[in-house]
């Protein structure tokens, strides 16, 4: 628990918090943004620099740009002026609170399961060399596998995307 | 003085300074002494640059340029600066105040955090990461969230589109952008930044090994500078500032300071791309002959830099801007193709250690599918010399 | 082959770069406060008022006869008629404007008051540094700041002037049979003589 972790964690849940807490759709990204960033930096902070930079750039380089799109298309980020509801127990606070608590009490038996020494133990110092070592030797097929789907994903969206003048003749 | 030591002045410099400094504070204290002279060097770069680019413009056009301020008009920037720093910032009253006042600092910010694995001399570099290429193309991606939040948060519909025609832009080079990097990657077998400079030190007699002479590396070279130009949002590429069409794009509502931060963080990103390509192909701060290296490593760091930005000032005086269309196509049919093939040809180059062979099956993996490509390209649109009714 | 064009338009501009440098006739600029264009005789910008004689405000030939102040689209010439009557540069007993204002920031320089003035009292000119720090007291120019003599005029417009002297002394002389008829010789001889003197 140094300083540092302390200052990234409160980032990363304020930026969190924010994102669950604004109205306009657009600040909400832009809060789970900064909570985005802030998990890469708790990542660098381990040392893996891997994972962190790749974060930065698949979560706010490409995720929050798709969502802000996404959300530009259908609403035009429109100002929300609905007025606050009272909290009531919709099938969908019942879902999320659920699915919520399954994630924590896992969360939570997997930390206090586990010896406490494990948190002192020394940082693993990954390379990014290691890493590629290890995706193309011992990981070669998930990662096949994981090119494949997103192969088919890319042609589905082209395919969605295209013109449809087979319909038309 | 030997050449060494004026080579190392900077680094010398720094441990003496360190020296005076107490032991507990010499982390912070090492970080101060290696950003400021960053802080500093690129934005008196900048200036210069602006001044040179208006210059240059005017000349190319037949025309003086500004001559009025300081001898040649050289201190022109100076007046421009207190012109933009005494100037009334106006927030627009829709505006949303938060993510308005953030969007030119994340800007910056981002800008400037690209420098840090840029190696500007020999052992001159902020930080010397592991994963430098990524932490620099991670840091380029927050650009493109600073450029939407500015359109976005200034609710005017001509810096919202302005917007959106970045990000897409953005987002469509930064494919071949990184495409193009990659076979640096792969040659030198690190993401460092130093680590890729130093592998293309040496000399073959007086001709230095960087990756800019061979095929993959001269395409790669020329691919990454198209990207680049389009990253910046530089002609022909700058579709998202076109101003007869959308004014300013997404920084059309600003005014004064924040106006300038903008102009600054895109010409920092303009620096740090090119300084990029330096690192990657034309071997960083290394001399480009083997009998000049007595000249300091930043000295030619600089030079190259500079001729990169004259360039860039080049390109934009000869070529008008392109269509939104073009713009895609060239991204996703031209670059896009033409990168993934120089994976292959920088492949084939390194399991060919025949230079007899590789020289030519390369150049020919390299030209063949360019020739294609672009007569593809060309397909269906007959070029005829426009006539005009009433002009002439 | 893409990439022929970019090629061609670089040493396009390379060439007008290089030769900006060595070919003076290349630069077409002119460097404004030092050097001046000479001034083009069909260009306008805003109106003045013509006198003929020594005597600016004795020798206007504006009448106050307020047509250009009805006329003028943007309405902003201001014309205050006087009471009495005095004689102008021919000696005929005339009205005179005791006060004769345009508003600079509001005029179009669209010359309708000049084709509507029936003395060919205003006229166009083709002073254009008009800039003043004062934004309420430089803008409104009164008639002693608007007044120009004729030879001015002759000078900045010198066809048009011609041709409006030969209308004047034109319709003197037409109106030299009745009672003002020692009068016209004087002018139509006035006339020349100050085009000599300029
Ligand atoms: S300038 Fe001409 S039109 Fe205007 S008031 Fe005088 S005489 Fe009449
Ligand atoms: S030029 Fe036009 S706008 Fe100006 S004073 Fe004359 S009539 Fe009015």
């Amino acid at each position: 628990m140094t300083l540092i972790f302390l200052i990234l964690a409160a980032i990363t849940i304020v930026g969190t918090a924010a994102a669950m807490s604004f109205r306009n759709p657009i600040h909400c990204i832009l809060g789970l943004t900064v909570g985005l960033v802030g998990l890469a930096m708790l990542f660098l902070h381990l040392g893996a620099q891997f994972v962190g930079f790749t974060q930065i750039i698949v979560y706010v380089g490409a995720v929050a740009i798709l969502a802000v799109f996404a959300i530009m298309m259908t609403q035009g980020g429109r100002r929300l002026t609905e007025t606050a509801t009272k909290p009531q127990i919709t099938p969908s606070l019942l879902v999320g609170g659920t699915v919520a608590g399954a994630v924590f009490a896992v969360l939570g038996w997997a930390m206090l399961g586990r010896p406490s020494t494990a948190i002192h133990s020394v940082q693993p110092v990954v390379s990014v060399n290691q890493i590629g070592q290890l995706l193309m030797h011992n990981y070669v097929l998930p990662l096949e596998i994981m090119a494949v789907l997103l192969t088919a994903a890319l042609i589905g969206a082209v395919i969605l995307a295209m013109p449809q003048e087979r319909g038309k003749r | 003085m030997t050449p060494d030591t004026v080579d190392q002045i900077f680094v010398i410099s720094k441990h003496w300074l360190l020296g005076y400094v107490p032991a507990m504070l010499q982390p912070l204290a090492s970080a101060v002494l290696s950003v400021v002279p960053v802080l500093l060097a690129f934005p008196l770069l900048f200036a210069i640059t602006t001044v040179l680019e208006r210059k240059g413009l005017g000349r190319i056009q037949n025309r003086y340029g500004p001559n009025r301020v300081g001898p040649a008009g050289f201190f022109q920037f100076a007046a421009d600066g207190i012109k933009s720093l005494t100037k009334e910032d106006v927030v627009p009253r829709d505006a949303d105040q938060v993510v308005h006042f953030l969007a030119p600092l994340l800007l910056v910010i981002a800008a400037f955090l690209a420098y840090a694995v840029l190696p500007i001399g020999r052992n001159m570099v902020v930080a010397n990461l592991d994963a430098g290429l990524l932490y620099f193309f991670a840091v380029g991606s927050m650009v493109e969230l600073a450029v939407f939040m500015a359109g976005w948060s200034s609710h005017s519909k001509y810096s919202l589109l302005g917007a959106m025609r970045a990000v897409a832009q953005m987002i469509s080079y930064e494919v071949p952008l990184v495409l193009a990097s990659i076979v640096v990657v792969m040659a030198s077998g690190s993401l460092s930044t130093v680590a890729i400079v130093e592998a293309q030190a040496g000399y073959t007699a007086t001709l230095p090994h960087w990756y800019v002479f061979t095929p993959w590396g001269f395409a790669g070279f020329i691919l990454f500078m198209i990207a680049a130009t389009a990253e910046s949002n530089r002609s022909p590429f700058d579709l998202p500032e076109g101003e007869s069409e959308i004014i300013a794009g997404y920084y059309i509502e600003y005014s004064g300071f924040k106006f300038a931060l903008f102009f600054l963080g895109e010409y920092l990103g303009m620096f740090a791309t090119s300084a990029l390509a330096i690192t990657l192909f034309l071997g960083g701060w290394a001399a480009p002959f083997s009998f000049m290296t007595w000249i300091p490593s930043y000295v030619w760091f600089f030079v190259k830099l500079l001729a990169l930005i004259v360039f860039f000032i080049w390109i934009r005086g000869t070529l008008p801007r392109l269509r939104m269309d073009q713009l895609m196509g060239m991204a996703w049919k031209f670059m896009l193709p033409m990168t993934l093939l120089n994976l292959f040809t920088a492949a084939v180059w390194h399991f060919l250690p025949n230079p007899l062979l590789r020289w030519p099956v390369c150049t020919a993996l390299v030209v063949v599918p360019f020739v294609v490509l672009s007569r593809s390209m060309k397909q269906g649109k007959t070029l005829q010399v426009r006539t005009y009714r009433y002009a002439e | 082959m893409l990439g022929v064009g970019i090629l061609k338009g670089l040493t396009e501009t390379a060439r007008n770069f290089v030769g900006s440098y060595f070919r003076k006739d290349r630069l077409t600029t002119i460097q404004f406060p030092e050097e001046r264009a000479p001034r083009i005789e069909a260009s306008r910008n805003f109106p003045f008022l013509v006198y003929d004689g020594p005597d600016a405000m004795a020798g206007l030939r504006c009448v106050s006869c307020f047509i250009c102040e009805k006329e003028c689209p943007p309405k902003c010439i201001i014309i205050d008629k006087s009471t009495d009557k005095k004689p102008d540069a021919t000696g005929k007993l005339q009205f005179y404007p005791a006060e004769f204002k345009i508003d600079v920031s509001v005029c179009m320089s669209c010359q309708i008051c000049v084709e509507v003035c029936p003395f060919d009292a205003i006229k166009m000119d083709t002073d254009f540094e008009l800039s003043t720090q004062n934004r309420f007291d430089d803008l409104l120019w009164p008639k002693l700041r608007l007044a120009k003599s004729n030879e001015y005029y002759h000078e900045i417009h010198p066809t048009e002037a011609a041709a409006v002297d030969a209308d004047l002394a034109a319709a003197r002389a037409k109106a030299a049979p009745k009672p003002a008829a020692p009068v016209a010789p004087v002018a139509a001889a006035a006339a020349p003589e100050k085009g000599t003197t300029a």
